[in-house]
């Protein structure tokens, strides 16, 4: 993380919206910082702010615009700001490892081939690359309990497709910019498909509906089509889990 | 319980409200009514909280039939209806009689319609609401057979018109820089605004994809931006070059860049253009912005005192009496507007 000055900032987002940023691009320090401001912002309990949110670097605060809006929070947000270096704050607490089974390539997965070329990989190259990676959940978002995972080794800082995917599969695995995402529903998406895991990350029947929390960690274990079928009727698709401690 | 019966439908239909907070974290974004003025001129009609639950049409309605007199009212996108062939006014209450047959048909004018009953539909809430949020795979489209419950009505009048706010047709929107607007050269942000878009075919309640003649848009290394939190209304530009407009099911993050992110109270405008529809949008400040919210409010707020009652052609005037007849029913349909 390089000391750029022009960080954290503060922009709107919408009318209803400010967006406090940590970093240009991802970066751990970045990542630590969103997490522990949105929860700073949270025990102070402002007048007027409805919701709050992370992404990768940034702390989100939703507000009525003609309540106490952004001329009230803004100062408040410059204030609490200036109290640390938040890019030096810890990690969040109760972290855990999963180790989630996943069918790289196949028809599962049909564009583990084509990532690879972009990354400059055999395939064989870009499967031991992803599955021996420990990423950890950045940030939740996109679509319900849906982990962004990071970082890769550099060789994957590959861009996103210039066109949508019109659908990939919930549990598909996708890879851009050094970046893992596991997707909770099956939607449309610019990141190349890569694997596949049988793990649900949205269970709104649930006491838990949304499974990963940010600063959980992953690893993606090779594993054989046919064993992955076996394991679709498992919410946790085989995938394990520990505290991380 | 009293239900509503779903005896034929449409393939869009999904019960709304106001949709979600406190989700955001989560990835769950927002959801609810594509056009919340739907919603506001629905309750303002049946006198009750704009909070209730109602059916979002797409395009097609579909035939009903409820379990006990129930009042409803039609807001939205212009659909073609009858109450056991009689026809309906729509912008208004109306009375529908326990076991007769509401009919919607398709749209006339706009894209999304709105059946609001007294009492609203009484789904159980599932994470703070009762929005179906189809990208979330909460709820699902309704079927042919479908039983919906019905909550308690508190009552009030029917046979009572309110203007509908045109929306129905496009137009100009009005949009605020979004947090990459600056990464778009000047002279894409020149054309953005100098360009008349058409409303895609390609739309849902993710968003809508707006068509036009000539080259797309693009940023310089607008491929690998840092994933970034969206907000509903967010023109998304893809490696394609068009123009999404991102809805109430919209994604929470997305590295698309975003030219601009359309206001609140143009989002309806945007919803209920369509197909072909021409849209074309204008960069305002954060204070005309918010003096635009102002406004609207203002006009939801007086909702209620637009509120007149329906003058009806004799000849169904006609028709309407001769059902009450025989029904039993004496009231909602008074043509002198006295409801009681």
């Amino acid at each position: 993380m390089t000391d750029d000055p022009t960080f954290p900032r503060i922009r709107s987002a919408g009318t209803d919206g400010l967006l406090v940023s940590f970093g240009e691009r991802l970066s751990e320090p970045a990542n630590r910082a969103a997490l522990a401001f949105r929860a700073a912002v949270d025990r102070a309990g402002w007048a007027g702010v409805e919701e709050t949110s992370t992404s990768l670097v940034s702390t989100y605060l939703r507000f009525d615009p003609l309540g106490p809006g952004a001329d009230s929070i803004r100062p408040q947000l410059e204030t609490l700001l200036a109290e640390k270096t938040w890019t030096d704050a810890d990690l969040p607490q109760g972290r855990r490892f999963f180790r989630i089974p996943t069918v790289y390539g196949t028809d599962r997965a049909p564009q583990l081939a084509e990532a690879a070329e972009v990354a400059g990989l055999s395939v064989e190259q870009a499967i031991d690359s992803i599955s021996n990676a420990r990423v950890r959940v950045t940030t939740i978002g996109f679509a319900p309990g849906q982990p962004y995972l990071g970082e890769l080794p550099e060789v994957w800082d590959i861009p996103r497709q210039s066109a949508l995917t019109p659908t990939v599969p919930m549990g598909a695995l996708v890879v851009a910019i050094r970046q893992l995402v596991l997707f909770s529903v099956t939607t449309p998406t610019g990141w190349r498909h890569i694997g596949q895991t049988a793990f649900r990350l949205f269970r709104p029947d649930s006491d838990t509906p949304f499974v990963l929390r940010p600063g959980d960690e992953a690893q993606f274990i090779p594993t054989a089509p046919d064993q992955l079928a076996n394991m679709d009727t498992d919410p946790d698709g085989g995938a394990t889990s520990e505290v991380i401690r | 319980m009293s239900t509503l019966t779903v005896l034929s439908i449409g393939p869009g239909v999904t019960v709304q409200d106001m949709g979600r907070s406190g989700t955001l974290a989560y990835g769950l974004s927002r959801g609810g009514a594509m056009d919340r003025l739907a919603l506001a001129e629905g309750a303002a009609l049946l006198g009750q909280s704009a909070d209730l639950a109602v059916l979002e049409m797409a395009g097609m309605g579909g035939r009903f039939e409820a379990g006990r007199d129930l009042r409803i009212a039609l807001t939205g996108a212009t659909m073609r209806a009858t109450i056991d062939g009689a026809k309906l006014a729509w912008g208004a209450s109306h009375l529908l009689p326990r076991g007769a047959i509401l009919d919607i048909g398709p749209v006339t004018a706009g894209a999304y319609g709105y059946l609001h009953v007294g009492g609203g539909i009484d789904l159980p809430q599932i994470l703070g609401a009762r929005s179906t949020h189809l990208a979330a795979g909460l709820g699902k489209v309704l079927a042919t057979g479908d039983q919906l419950p019905l909550g308690t009505d508190t009552g009030g009048d029917t046979g009572l018109h309110l203007p509908q706010s045109d929306r129905f047709n496009g137009g100009t929107i009005r949009v605020v820089p979004s947090l990459q607007t600056d990464l778009f050269p000047q002279d894409q942000r020149d054309r953005f605004t100098a360009t008349r878009f058409s409303r895609d075919t390609r739309a849902n309640r993710m968003g809508v994809r707006l068509a036009s003649e000539g080259e797309g848009f693009s940023v310089s290394g607008g491929l690998s931006v840092v994933s970034e939190l969206i907000v509903p209304g967010d023109i998304q530009v893809t490696g394609d070059g068009a123009p999404f407009v991102l809805m109430a099911e919209s994604q929470t993050t997305g590295g698309y860049p975003r030219i601009g992110t359309v206001l609140p109270c143009d989002l309806p405008r945007v919803a209920q253009a369509p197909a072909g529809a021409t849209l074309d949008f204008r960069f305002v400040t954060m204070d005309e912005a918010l003096e635009a919210e102002r406004r609207f409010r203002a006009e939801i707020k007086a909702l209620p005192t637009q509120i007149k009652p329906l003058v009806r052609n004799p000849h169904d005037i006609r028709d309407l009496l001769s059902y009450q007849l025989i029904s039993g029913v004496t009231t909602g349909y008074d043509p002198e507007g006295d409801m009681t």
